[in-house]
């Protein structure tokens, strides 16, 4: 066995050479198509090219495309919605995921799990322009959950109360609540040049919601995933020690979930820093950009205004910041190996 | 814990509810007012107008998700059977840096590829949009099928030395067979994301008659004589195909989900 064995590792050990020689058609296509392309978006960002006809020439200032992008208004305003967008669902897409993977495991049994599990699942399958269409109406001022909370009679109780019914604009609020301008210029006093008002858009909080809506069952399936891997020997022995079931979750189950949760927070997050079809199904750019994104600048600078070194600049910050949540994660998988 | 279940799947029906009530009403029954309130009486009109307004748009989207899922897969299973079973000195950076096209902002390589389609004279064309489709498919299937075959004993590849069989023989005749539950994981993650692309076929197919059914139904959406009725409907039927997926091979799709992710 073990002889034979050695033949074929030799036997493979010639082989070997035709597994890169197979591979170059993918590797060559893919690499122009992902990595030659980013490089020619690079060229274009330091290009003349702002007309609709084709100019690669260097500008005179080749990095005046970058100096307007981060003293442009609108693309400080998608920066800051990314950011504020990304973080708030990343805490509900995780508390939500969670709390339903809990709830299953520990509510409910057999036939009747795999019912809820696809039920809170299914809104993964649908497109991002289904569910804005869908939200998008669910969240319009007029009618939607405003009518609910009309039925619920709080707005009789204000109004007795002397004050105005409570009727949130949702998508179309362009307040910006908890601003942080202030502290961030006397922590960093050049920081008070950013005209943009930063905190959180109002507008937002219904875009995360419906994404919640859509990836909440992912992240739930990840965890119920996650929580099939731990072993009952690991809990009945913590409960023999005398545990709580609170305990237990705290100090040994979600503990064991972390990897699972760094997955979560990868893939959620890299989708949430390239939002584009959400925004453009449920918002648009918003009240004041309040739902802005640069997905959206990218477009409509590239394909809109014809200002290609612009918008080619604007997709190469938006890459940035998935490299940098997403590289790390890549390069310690390639380590563990 | 039962009431916490029962908001739960109150949450998780609601933009259900909506889509479908709504498109069941009649266009002078639908209000702003009425909204939550059942269809009276229930009228099939809307949908009749919605696959009025999205049948051809459905079709390319077919004419482009079947190919490109099924081309997609086929690379993606011989590029992952090489780096899972025929390892070399750079395998593991080339399967990364196939892995991370899977996460670039599409944004980010737009410009070069539209002006590479226009130079190929396949933009503005369906089998453009396949094209595309295909090759940055390939980051997501390669990793699907390279976590399959990682957990395949090498003493299989072994025993397909016996009959002389090279590494491509070996690929057909002994790990092709085998690996039909990684082509439905792949098969059903490529549908699913190609139907659901919208960038791609938004700016690789302007022309209204080539444009897939996201496209459309974008624009149905913004079109301002399109009754709510109207589009709720038309929201259905797109999502028709993805919806019909799921709850046929909804336990497929699960692990789908832990097999697109990467694994240490």
């Amino acid at each position: 066995m073990s002889e034979s064995t050695a033949v074929f590792k030799r036997l493979r050990l010639r082989e070997r050479s035709i597994a890169p020689v197979a591979l170059v058609p993918s590797v060559l296509v893919f690499g122009l198509f992902v990595y030659g392309f980013i490089a020619a978006t690079g060229l274009v960002s330091l290009s003349n090219w702002n007309t609709a006809k084709i100019d690669l020439s260097l500008a005179s200032n080749p990095l005046g495309s970058y100096e307007e992008l981060l003293g442009s208004y609108r693309f400080q305003c998608d920066l800051r919605n990314t950011f504020v967008f990304t973080i708030l669902l990343l805490i509900g897409t995780i508390l939500l995921g969670l709390a339903l993977a809990i709830l299953l495991e520990t509510a409910v049994r057999g036939r009747r799990r795999t019912v809820f599990r696809q039920l809170f699942l299914f809104p993964y399958s649908l497109s991002f322009i289904v569910t804005g269409v869908a939200w998008r109406w669910i969240f319009n001022p007029e009618t939607g959950i405003n009518l609910l909370i009309n039925a619920t009679g709080v707005n009789h109780v204000l109004a007795v109360a002397g004050i105005g019914p409570l009727q949130p604009g949702w998508l179309t609020d362009p307040q910006v609540v908890l601003p942080v301008n202030n502290a961030l210029a006397s922590v960093f006093p050049p920081l008070a040049a950013i005209q943009t008002q930063l905190g959180i858009p109002v507008a937002l909080i219904p875009v995360t919601i419906a994404s919640m809506w859509q990836l909440g069952g992912f992240a739930m399936a990840m965890f119920l995933a996650g929580l099939s891997t731990i072993p009952e020997e690991v809990r009945e022995a913590a409960r023999i020690d005398g545990a709580t079931e609170a305990q237990i979750y705290r100090r040994i189950v979600l503990p064991m979930l972390r990897p699972i949760m760094v997955s979560i927070i990868i893939i959620v997050g890299a989708s949430s820093l390239k939002i584009f079809d959400l925004i453009v199904g449920m918002s648009g750019v918003g009240p004041g950009f309040a739902t802005d994104v640069p997905g959206l600048f990218v477009y409509d600078m590239a394909f809109g205004a014809q200002r290609y070194n612009l918008g080619a600049a604007a997709s190469l910050v938006m890459l940035l910041l998935v490299t940098v949540v997403v590289l790390p994660y890549l390069a310690r998988s390639l380590r563990n190996e | 814990m039962a009431a916490a279940i029962v908001f739960a799947s109150l949450f998780f029906l609601m933009p259900i509810y909506v889509m479908l009530v709504t498109g069941l009403k009649s266009a002078d029954n639908v209000s702003l007012s009425t909204m939550w309130q059942l269809p009276s009486p229930i009228t099939g009109g809307a949908f009749l107008e919605a696959w009025d307004r999205l049948a051809s748009s459905m079709r390319n989207s077919f004419i482009v998700t079947i190919p490109a899922t099924a081309l997609s897969c086929m690379i993606g299973s011989i590029n992952g059977y090489l780096l899972s079973k025929w390892r070399f000195r750079f395998s593991n950076v080339v399967f990364i840096a196939i892995v991370f096209g899977m996460f670039i902002p599409f944004q980010s390589v737009l410009i070069p590829l539209i002006k590479t389609l226009q130079f190929l004279g396949l933009y503005g064309s369906l089998l453009g949009l396949i094209l595309v489709h295909t090759i940055y498919g390939m980051a997501v299937t390669t990793l699907i099928f390279r976590n399959f075959y990682v957990n395949i004993p090498n003493e299989l590849i072994d025993a397909g030395r016996v009959d002389g069989a090279g590494v491509l023989g070996i690929f057909r005749h002994i790990v092709l067979p085998i690996s039909i539950p990684a082509f439905v994981v792949g098969a059903i993650f490529q549908f699913t994301g190609i139907w659901n692309d919208f960038l791609f076929g938004l700016v690789v197919t302007p022309d209204p008659r080539v444009q897939p059914v996201m496209i459309a139904l974008n624009n149905l959406s913004s079109t301002f004589s399109v009754a709510w009725n109207v589009l709720m409907a038309g929201a259905l039927v797109a999502a028709l195909p993805t919806a019909i997926l799921y709850l046929v091979l909804g336990r497929y799709f699960i692990s789908g989900l832990t097999a697109g992710s990467v694994k240490g």
